[in-house]
C-alpha cells in the first residue's frame, strides 16, 4: 500500500507555515496556521479539512517539499469529508475509468503523452512537434488520475496511476514528454511522494517547446502583444517549470503583463469551485481575475490548460480579451495557424 | 382502377393517389414494434376541400380513414388497423399567417415542425414555438393531436395547450372552424370564452376529425440561450430539485436523464435545464438565480453543476435533440420505441428505479428520459429502449419490457402519453365511468359509422 511521505518535523520546525498563511482562500495567521496543520497532520479535525477550496497552492508556498496539499487530501479521505458533491466525484472518476480505447502513435523512446485530454489532439501539431511525433500516447490508460486530489480521493490514484505507470513500463519509453501539468505533477510530484517509481524521464512540454522555438528561432517573428497568463491549479505541483511560461513568451515577442494575480499570487481558472461549491465562489473568483487582466492591459489570455481554456475563453472573449493556448500562440510565432479560431491582429 | 381509387383520383389527381404494394409497404408501419398493417389506398391532398370529399367517399363507401402527419409517433397510431385509406398530409405545409403582435401562427395540418422553425427563424427572428424533441418532418397538427410536448412545456404545458384554433374535416364531411376563428378573423384562442370544443378533437388521434389548419402560439425567442446540467446520484432527490428550478421560473425546459453510457453519465441522473436571455447581464442572472436555489443540495454534496465541456455543448444546445436519433441506433438495428407515461414528478425515484430493473431484466439498451411539464405540474417520463430489427428475440424482449412499463405506469398514477391501442384499452378500463361513456357519446356521435382511425379510442 502507498503512503504519503510526510515529515511532521518539518512542519513543527518551519518558520512561515506558508502553506497556509498564503493561502488566497483561508485567512490564518502563522500560529494559528502551524495549529492546524499540526492538528491535521495528528488526524483531528480542523476547519481547513472542511474549507481547503483544493487550489494546490500550498503546495507551491511549502517550501519544505512537504506536500501539505495531499496531506490534507488523505486527511479528507480518511475522514469521508467530501470536497465535491458524490455525484461530480463520480462522474469523474467514471470518465477516468480504463476501457481498452487507448490510441498509440508509433512509439519510441520519446513519446509525447496527451493524457485523456482530447483537446490535446488537435493542439499538438505542425513544426513544432515534428521531432516527437507520431510518439504519442492518448487515453485513459496513460491518464494521470491526479485530478482525484480535487476530489479528496487518493485511493483511487493509489489504484490507478501504478498501472498507468505499468502500462508506459510496457511501451519501454525512456522520456515522457508530459501536454499538461497534472501530468507532470503526477509523475514528479505525486507519484513519489507515495513511494511510486517512475519508469521514464519525466518531460514538461513548457521545457520540450522552450528547446524547440530555439531550434526554430529563424522562423519565429516576434508577436508584440501584451498577454496575461492563466496559471492552472497543476502548476503548484511543478512550480520550478513555472518559469518557462515567461521564458517562452519573452522568446516569441509576447509580452507578460505584470498584474496582482500572478505566479504564487494567481488565481484558479474557478471551474473546480463552480462544481464543488456553487456559483458565488466561482463567479468572485473569475471576475476579480478577469478584472485584473483588464485593469493590467492584456489583449490576449494565455493558457497553459484546456479546462482553464474550457472554464475562461468565453468569459474573457466577452470582456475584448482574446484567448489562446500557450502552444496556439507559439504556433502563431513561427507562421502556422492556430489549432482553434482566434482573431490575429498582426 | 376501382371505383374508389377512380373517386379518388379525381380528387387528388391520378400522382396522388396509389395502391402500389411498394408505397402501401411504407404506409403499413412506423418505427416502433406495432406489427404492420396494410392500407387499401394512400392519397395526398393538397387542400381541405379535398379531404372533405375524400371523406365523403369514405363514407359512402364505408371504409376507414386514417390521416396521417410524418408517421413519428412510434406506437403505431397512424398504422390502419382495418386498411382503408391513409390519408397523408404533407402536401397540405402551408404557412398562412403569422400574427406577430398577438404571437400565433396558422398553418396547415401537415406543416412539419422543422419548416416552421426555419420560416420563424427567417422572418420573425424574435418568435419562436414550442419545438419537439422529434425529427424535423413531425407535423404540429399531429404533435399537439397526441399532446406533445416540446422546448417551451415546461412554462407553457402541453403543445396542445398552444393551440389558439382548429379548422377540421368531420366524419359528416363537414368543416368545423373550432375557437375564436369560428367568428373572428382572428385566431387567438382555440375556446375561452367560448365552450371549449378542441378538446373534441385533440388526444383523439383522427378518430373524431381530421385537423386542415391550426392556429399555435408563439413565444419571445431570446438572443442567448445556455444549458446547465446539475447532477445528483440520488433520484429520491429529482423531485425536490425539480421543485427548486421551476420555482425560480427563470428555466425554459427542463429534463432530466439518466443512461448508462458514455462513461460520464454513468451512476448519476442529470437534470438539463436551458436558460435565455437577450443580454448577458439578463443570461447572468437567471444563471445566477438557478444556481443558487440549487443551492442547499450543493451544500449537502448531494448535488452539484457539471463542468460542461465546450465539444458538448452545441449538442445540447441542437434544437430538436439529435441525440435522442444516435440513441435510437445504439444496437445498430434501427428499432427504437419507449413508454412515456405523463406522470406526477414525485414518481420519478420508481420509474428510474424500474427502468434499469427492466432494462436487467431483459438484457436491454436502455435510456431513462423525463421532460417536465409546466412548473412540475406533471413530467412524461420515457422508457426507452433500442434493438436491432434484425433480432427478433430482442424485440420480443423489447417488447414485454413495455408492456410491464405499462402496467407499472398505470398503477403509479400515471396516464398514457400517445398509447398504443392496448395502452387505450387499459387506460379505458381504468377511466372512471361517466368519463368513458362520455367518450362514447362523442366517438357515436362524431363518427356514427366507425370509420375515423378505427381501432383508436374505442369505447365498447
Amino acid at each position: 500500500m502507498y503512503t504519503l511521505k510526510f515529515d511532521e518535523d518539518l512542519c513543527r520546525t518551519c518558520p512561515t507555515c506558508d502553506c497556509l498563511v498564503k493561502c488566497q482562500y483561508m485567512d490564518l495567521e502563522a500560529d494559528q496556521a502551524k495549529h492546524e496543520i499540526m492538528k491535521i497532520f495528528r488526524g483531528e479535525d480542523s476547519f481547513v479539512l472542511q474549507d481547503c477550496v483544493t487550489c494546490y497552492g500550498c503546495e507551491e508556498y511549502c517550501r519544505r517539499g512537504n506536500h501539505p496539499f495531499y496531506l490534507i487530501t488523505e486527511r479528507r479521505e480518511q475522514k469521508g469529508i467530501l470536497t465535491a458533491p458524490r455525484a461530480i466525484s463520480r462522474q469523474w472518476i467514471n470518465i477516468g475509468e480504463p476501457r481498452g480505447k487507448y490510441k498509440l502513435g508509433e512509439i519510441k523512446e520519446k513519446v509525447l503523452s496527451l493524457g485523456f485530454m482530447p483537446e490535446l489532439l488537435d493542439l499538438v501539431q505542425g513544426k513544432l512537434f515534428e521531432d516527437v511525433l507520431p510518439s504519442y500516447v492518448f487515453g485513459q490508460e496513460f491518464f494521470c488520475n491526479v485530478v482525484y486530489i480535487h476530489f479528496a480521493d487518493t485511493s483511487i490514484i493509489k489504484e490507478r496511476l501504478p498501472i498507468v505507470l505499468d502500462n508506459f513500463r510496457k511501451l519501454a519509453v525512456k522520456e515522457v514528454i508530459c501536454m499538461h501539468d497534472e501530468c507532470y505533477g503526477a509523475f514528479t510530484s505525486l507519484a513519489p511522494a507515495f513511494g511510486m517509481e517512475i519508469p521514464f524521464k519525466p518531460i514538461h512540454y513548457f521545457e520540450y517547446l522552450y528547446g524547440r522555438l530555439h531550434d526554430l528561432a529563424n522562423e519565429i517573428r516576434p508577436l508584440r502583444i501584451k498577454a496575461a497568463y492563466q496559471r492552472p491549479c497543476s502548476s503548484r505541483l511543478s512550480s520550478h517549470t513555472h518559469h518557462f511560461v515567461r521564458d517562452i513568451l519573452e522568446f516569441i515577442g509576447v509580452e507578460l503583463i505584470e498584474r496582482e494575480y500572478e505566479d504564487e499570487n494567481a488565481l484558479c481558472c474557478g471551474d473546480i469551485f463552480g462544481m464543488n461549491s456553487g456559483y458565488e465562489l466561482r463567479h468572485e473568483i473569475q471576475t476579480k481575475n478577469i478584472d485584473d487582466m483588464i485593469e493590467h492591459g492584456a489583449e490576449y489570455c494565455v493558457f497553459n490548460c484546456s479546462n482553464c481554456q474550457n472554464a475562461l475563453s468565453d468569459k474573457v472573449a466577452k470582456r475584448g480579451i482574446k484567448p489562446i493556448h500557450i502552444i496556439d500562440l507559439c504556433r502563431i510565432a513561427i507562421g502556422e495557424k492556430p489549432s482553434a479560431e482566434v482573431s490575429w491582429n498582426e | 382502377m376501382s371505383d374508389i381509387a377512380l373517386q379518388l383520383a379525381q380528387i387528388v389527381g391520378e400522382r396522388f393517389i396509389s395502391k402500389n404494394p411498394e408505397e402501401i409497404f411504407f404506409y403499413s408501419r412506423d418505427p416502433g414494434l406495432m406489427p404492420p398493417h396494410k392500407p387499401h389506398y394512400v392519397v395526398i391532398p393538397h387542400t381541405a376541400e379535398e379531404i372533405q370529399q375524400i371523406v365523403m367517399v369514405a363514407q359512402e363507401a364505408g371504409i376507414p380513414i386514417v390521416p396521417m402527419g410524418a408517421g413519428m409517433s412510434l406506437t403505431g397510431l397512424v398504422i390502419p388497423l382495418k386498411g382503408g385509406i391513409v390519408i397523408d398530409m404533407k402536401r397540405m405545409n402551408r404557412i398562412l399567417e403569422v400574427n406577430e403582435r398577438a404571437r400565433y401562427v396558422i398553418v396547415e395540418g401537415g406543416t412539419s415542425q422543422g419548416k416552421l422553425k426555419a420560416y420563424l427563424e427567417n422572418h420573425y427572428p424574435r418568435l419562436r414555438h414550442s419545438l419537439p424533441d422529434a425529427p424535423a418532418t413531425a407535423t404540429i397538427a399531429a404533435n399537439t393531436m397526441i399532446h406533445g410536448q416540446g422546448r417551451l412545456s415546461q412554462q407553457y404545458g402541453f403543445n396542445s395547450d398552444m393551440v389558439t384554433g382548429l379548422e377540421v374535416v368531420l366524419a359528416s364531411g363537414e368543416i368545423c372552424k373550432i375557437g375564436s376563428c369560428g367568428l373572428s378573423p382572428y385566431w387567438f384562442s382555440k375556446g375561452a370564452p367560448l365552450p371549449d370544443l378542441s378538446g373534441l378533437f385533440l388526444g383523439w388521434f383522427g378518430a373524431t376529425g381530421i385537423i386542415t389548419k391550426i392556429g399555435l402560439k408563439l413565444y419571445p425567442r431570446k438572443r442567448m440561450r445556455d444549458v446547465e446540467i446539475f447532477v445528483t446520484d440520488l433520484e429520491d432527490l429529482v423531485p425536490d430539485m425539480v421543485y427548486e428550478l421551476t420555482h425560480t421560473e427563470f428555466v425554459e425546459d427542463i429534463n432530466v436523464f439518466a443512461q448508462p453510457l458514455p462513461m460520464i453519465f454513468k451512476d448519476n441522473h442529470h437534470i438539463t435545464l436551458f436558460i435565455t436571455g437577450d443580454t448577458d447581464e439578463e443570461l447572468e442572472f437567471k444563471r445566477k438565480m438557478v444556481w443558487g436555489c440549487l443551492g442547499q443540495f450543493i451544500k449537502s454534496k448531494d448535488g452539484g453543476f457539471m463542468s460542461i465541456p465546450p465539444v458538448m455543448k452545441p449538442t445540447l444546445l441542437d434544437m430538436p435533440q439529435r441525440s435522442v436519433s444516435r440513441f435510437a441506433d445504439v444496437k445498430k438495428g434501427g428499432g427504437f420505441e419507449y413508454s412515456g407515461p405523463i406522470i406526477a414528478v414525485e414518481r420519478y425515484p420508481e420509474c428510474s428505479r424500474k427502468v434499469m430493473e427492466l432494462a436487467s431484466e431483459y438484457d436491454l439498451s436502455y435510456s431513462a428520459m423525463a421532460r417536465i411539464i409546466g412548473r412540475s405540474h406533471c413530467m412524461m417520463f420515457g422508457f426507452a429502449f433500442t434493438f436491432n430489427r434484425a433480432d427478433p428475440d430482442m424485440m420480443e424482449r423489447t417488447r414485454k419490457a413495455l408492456e410491464e412499463v405499462s402496467e407499472f405506469a398505470i398503477e403509479l398514477g400515471g396516464v398514457f402519453w400517445k398509447p398504443t391501442v392496448n395502452e387505450q384499452r387499459l387506460a379505458i378500463d381504468k377511466m372512471n365511468a361517466g368519463a368513458k361513456n362520455l367518450m362514447k357519446m362523442i366517438k357515436e356521435n362524431l363518427d356514427p359509422q366507425g370509420i375515423m382511425n378505427p381501432g383508436n379510442w374505442e369505447v365498447h
